[in-house]
């Protein structure tokens, strides 16, 4: 894969979001009246930019972790388990907590190493390989591998929502496209025309058959010009796409991924963040609403981010780029009340380069346990096809 | 079968018909690229200058005035928002006419290109500006001088400089980041090297990263919004990157280092397999790239050089067309095909020309101008011709050109005409079997063949 991850932020989801920077597509898998699937639902969330798990999540209860980050350090933040506290901006979730509803991995990652760039990151974190595989090689990723190994899967069984498909579900297993506000209005007339028009290029017949099949009544419109900069937090588009997923996750759906930007806060953190925390917090507090208590209570979340952000903050109030990052883990059929994952501690000694958390997980790893507790995927397809070269280790237990 | 003429205008310009003073075949577009900027002057865009004006205005009131409420203060300060406002909403329709009507097209693709290249947005509406700005002063009076001079151009960039954060990095042993505590942000220091010199592919470490951001501290943006060095805020000491030591510091420093990424081998690589994915193909040829590459070594990274042998090189001149146009192209050539003056551009009220051009451009998931990330705009075929962009083209091919040409060309004459020998049977057969001009027009501007190039 390219670096299509990042850009994909680009999608368009329906007219008031369209050009929205901060909104992404959101992608659905179903089956056959969720028999193939069974009942459990996952819901993959792209955090693209490099969420900085160490403010998310700060580990106050590490010695060390005062003086890495003088302005960031919130005595206020909420408590979780004596040793770490949740940034403020994430207040909201503490019932959840409380309840069992949310956890973290934290001090994990991708196999992803050393040049920290989003773009690679992102595409690895999506494409589920290790550094052993050029990216340029891979040409679908995990969520749909994990299709692949579901055989019986109708070309009705997943589709996925937005201008583009994310590469989190790119690949061979058949994946609808599209945004519902989009419309086609055309005439029987044009529309055979169209059809001879596009008969030898097969990109644009694929695309405008599907297109075609999917129009529904109503008008594309054009839309007025998103404003350059938006002033406060803007919920509106989370809620759209949470929306739209939850509905289709009611039922037939069984997987939902859809990614949320503005996490690359070099500058500022301390503004920065929790715009994108809160947009973070509503979408799983919107899910949860959307879903209802019983659906909710088959559903697990998992929110994961390309690399974490420099141990200390940088000369800016921020962070720059870096390794271990951090997990959020939601839903009723979560383990939660937990921060999970092996802490390497910030002693600059421990450090990766002196410089990141350590990461001390495989990120893969949490995934492919929740997908064998959650769909029975065996553990020897897990980690030869869904995540080449993965070693899942034990279970940790994540799921109820 | 395309001829070579075609190809020539398809893949190096913005389409048929070529106007009316269009160079006849790639030595002559070379050679018009040598010639001077006649676009620039004939539709000019403003650059950085009649912004920092303004501001510079806007301060002065700011100054002068006890009472901020006072409404003849308010209502200056409005007035020269507003022309602020007015340079960006003039660059956007320029930068359209531009590419549209101007006949030195491969000046304007190459100048999309770098623009891409090197991806800045506007943080705030007031400067909506500085992407464009950025382009006519560090991007077009470089774009056929070696890289290296766009390069130091754009770097030193203030649309740049604050787009990734330059503006407030500072040397943390520096005068002002010892006293203050503050210290590096490396952001602008990453993106130089992974996208805008030698490419994520190329041998480079963390520490090169961080050492080009130290040696970059002092580069910032003065309190006129212009760009500056400012001592205080330089990292004292040699910094060494890439293996290169630079001892002296300041700008003359800052330069030279960038005149060295510019020539690095992995920057020659990143470049010319860039230039040919954009031109010729998703899947370019190795040999090409190759070729394009080794010009651009040999030369010092020459640019003229390198372009000469892009478009010198047998394999940029296959036959198929597999390129998809993106959004802009699309719309800029439609705008061609329909055969819109210039003149008629500039006279559409702009609350109009934003919904047809730039509301559209943002609905077919290229917000003009404001792309995601640094890394610019995809480039895959698969990335745009999606059932949804596909659809909303057809639906713009469908519903604009009627509002921006009265009567609406004959969709068989147009088809001719906009793609010579490019148009297919099938869809001149369809073009004159259309129940209006309005679904015939928009068959051929949504066409397989039109949007690919």
């Amino acid at each position: 894969m390219d670096r299509r991850g990042f850009l994909r932020g680009l999608g368009v989801l329906g007219c008031s979001v369209a050009a929205h920077p901060l909104l992404t597509t959101v992608t659905l898998a179903g089956a056959d009246g969720g028999r193939l699937l069974g009942d459990q639902r996952l819901v993959v969330l792209i955090l693209r930019g490099a969420m900085d798990g160490l403010d998310v999540v700060q580990p106050q209860g590490d010695a060390d972790y005062a003086s890495l980050r003088p302005t960031m350090f919130n005595p206020s933040a909420h408590d979780l388990d004596g040793f770490f506290k949740l940034h403020p901006a994430m207040g909201d979730l503490m019932p959840l907590w409380q309840a069992g509803e949310l956890g973290f991995v934290h001090a994990t990652s991708s196999p992803y190493r050393d040049k920290r760039s989003h773009f690679e990151g992102q595409d690895m974190l999506e494409a589920g390989t290790g550094m052993d595989v050029p990216l340029t090689q891979v040409n679908d990723g995990w969520l749909n591998r994990l299709l692949q190994s579901q055989s019986g899967l109708t070309s009705e069984t997943a589709y996925s929502v937005g201008q583009v498909a994310m590469p989190l579900l790119e690949g061979v297993a058949e994946v609808r496209n599209w945004s519902p506000e989009t419309t086609l209005l055309l005439s029987p007339q044009a529309r055979l025309l169209f059809e001879r028009v596009y008969h030898d290029d097969p990109l644009f017949q694929a695309a405008a058959l599907e297109a075609m099949e999917l129009a529904d009544a109503g008008d594309i419109g054009m839309m007025a010009q998103a404003p350059l900069l938006v002033k406060g937090v803007k919920l509106d588009d989370v809620e759209q796409l949470v929306d739209y997923a939850a509905g289709k996750l009611r039922q037939d759906a069984r997987i939902a991924a859809f990614s949320l930007s503005g996490w690359d806060t070099h500058r500022q953190q301390a503004d920065g963040l929790p715009r994108s925390l809160t947009r973070l917090q509503h979408a799983i507090l919107r899910l949860k609403t959307g879903l209802g208590a019983d659906v909710w209570g088959k559903t697990v979340v998992l929110a994961m981010t390309e690399f974490g952000r420099t141990a200390r903050e940088n000369g800016t109030a921020g962070t720059d780029h870096g390794t271990g990052g951090m997990m959020v883990m939601a839903g009723g059929a979560l383990r939660g009340g937990k921060v999970y994952g092996d802490w390497p501690g910030l002693s600059e000694a421990a450090l990766y380069d002196r410089r990141d958390l350590m990461p001390t997980s495989d990120v893969r790893a949490w995934a492919a346990h929740a997908m064998r507790g959650m769909y029975g995927i065996e553990r020897g397809v897990l980690e030869a096809s869904v995540f080449p070269g993965l070693r899942m280790g034990a279970d940790p237990g994540i799921l109820l | 079968m395309a001829s070579r003429a075609t190809l020539a205008a398809t893949r190096f310009g913005y389409g048929l018909p070529l106007p009316a003073t269009a160079p006849d075949g790639p030595a002559e577009m070379l050679e018009r690229l040598g010639g001077p900027d006649a676009a620039a002057a004939q539709w000019p865009i403003a650059g950085h200058a009649p912004f920092l004006a303004i501001l510079a205005e806007m301060r002065a009131a700011r100054m002068a005035v006890k009472d901020r409420k006072d409404p003849a203060f308010v209502a200056g300060q409005e007035v020269l928002k507003q022309q602020a406002l007015q340079l960006a909403q003039n660059a956007e329709v320029q930068t359209i006419v531009r590419a549209a009507i101007s006949p030195d097209s491969l000046r304007e693709r190459l100048v999309a290109f770098w623009a891409d290249h090197f991806s800045v947005v506007a943080a705030r509406k007031i400067e909506a500006i500085l992407p464009f700005a950025m382009i006519e002063d560090a991007v077009r009076p470089n774009l056929s001088l070696p890289f290296g001079e766009m390069l130091v151009a754009v770097s030193l960039h203030p649309a740049m400089l604050i787009y990734l954060d330059q503006s407030s990095s500072i040397g943390p042993k520096s005068r002002l980041g010892s006293k203050q505590g503050k210290g590096l942000n490396e952001n602008l220091a990453r993106e130089v090297i992974e996208l805008h010199s030698l490419g994520v592919g190329a041998a480079y470490s963390q520490a090169d990263v961080t050492e080009l951001a130290r040696l970059l501290t002092g580069v910032t943006v003065g309190p006129k919004g212009e760009m500056i060095f400012d001592d205080r805020k330089a990292e004292p000491g040699p910094k060494t990157v890439l293996g290169k030591t630079y001892a002296a510091g300041g700008l003359d420093d800052v330069r030279a280092a960038l005149r060295d990424l510019a020539l690095h081998d992995g920057t020659a690589q990143h470049l010319a397999h860039k230039l040919v994915v954009h031109f010729v193909s998703d899947t370019p040829d190795a040999d090409l790239v190759a070729s394009v590459a080794a010009a651009y070594a040999a030369s010092g990274g020459d640019l003229m050089v390198t372009y000469t042998a892009l478009l010198d090189h047998p394999a940029a001149w296959v036959e198929a067309t597999a390129k998809a146009r993106q959004p802009f192209d699309f719309l800029v050539a439609s705008v061609r095909a329909l055969g819109v003056s210039d003149q008629a551009m500039q006279a559409l009220p702009y609350k109009q020309f934003r919904t047809y051009f730039l509301a559209a451009m943002a609905t077919l998931g290229q917000p003009f101008k404001r792309p995601l990330g640094p890394n610019g705009f995809p480039e895959e075929a698969e990335e745009w011709i999606t059932p949804q962009g596909l659809a909303r083209r057809i639906t713009w091919a469908m519903q604009v050109p009627q509002r921006l040409v009265d009567p609406l060309p004959d969709p068989v004459a147009m088809a001719e005409s906009c793609l010579a020998d490019r148009a297919s049977a099938g869809l001149l057969w369809a073009a004159a079997r259309a129940e209006d001009r309005t679904q015939g027009v928009g068959l051929v501007l949504a066409s397989a063949e039109f949007n690919r190039r």
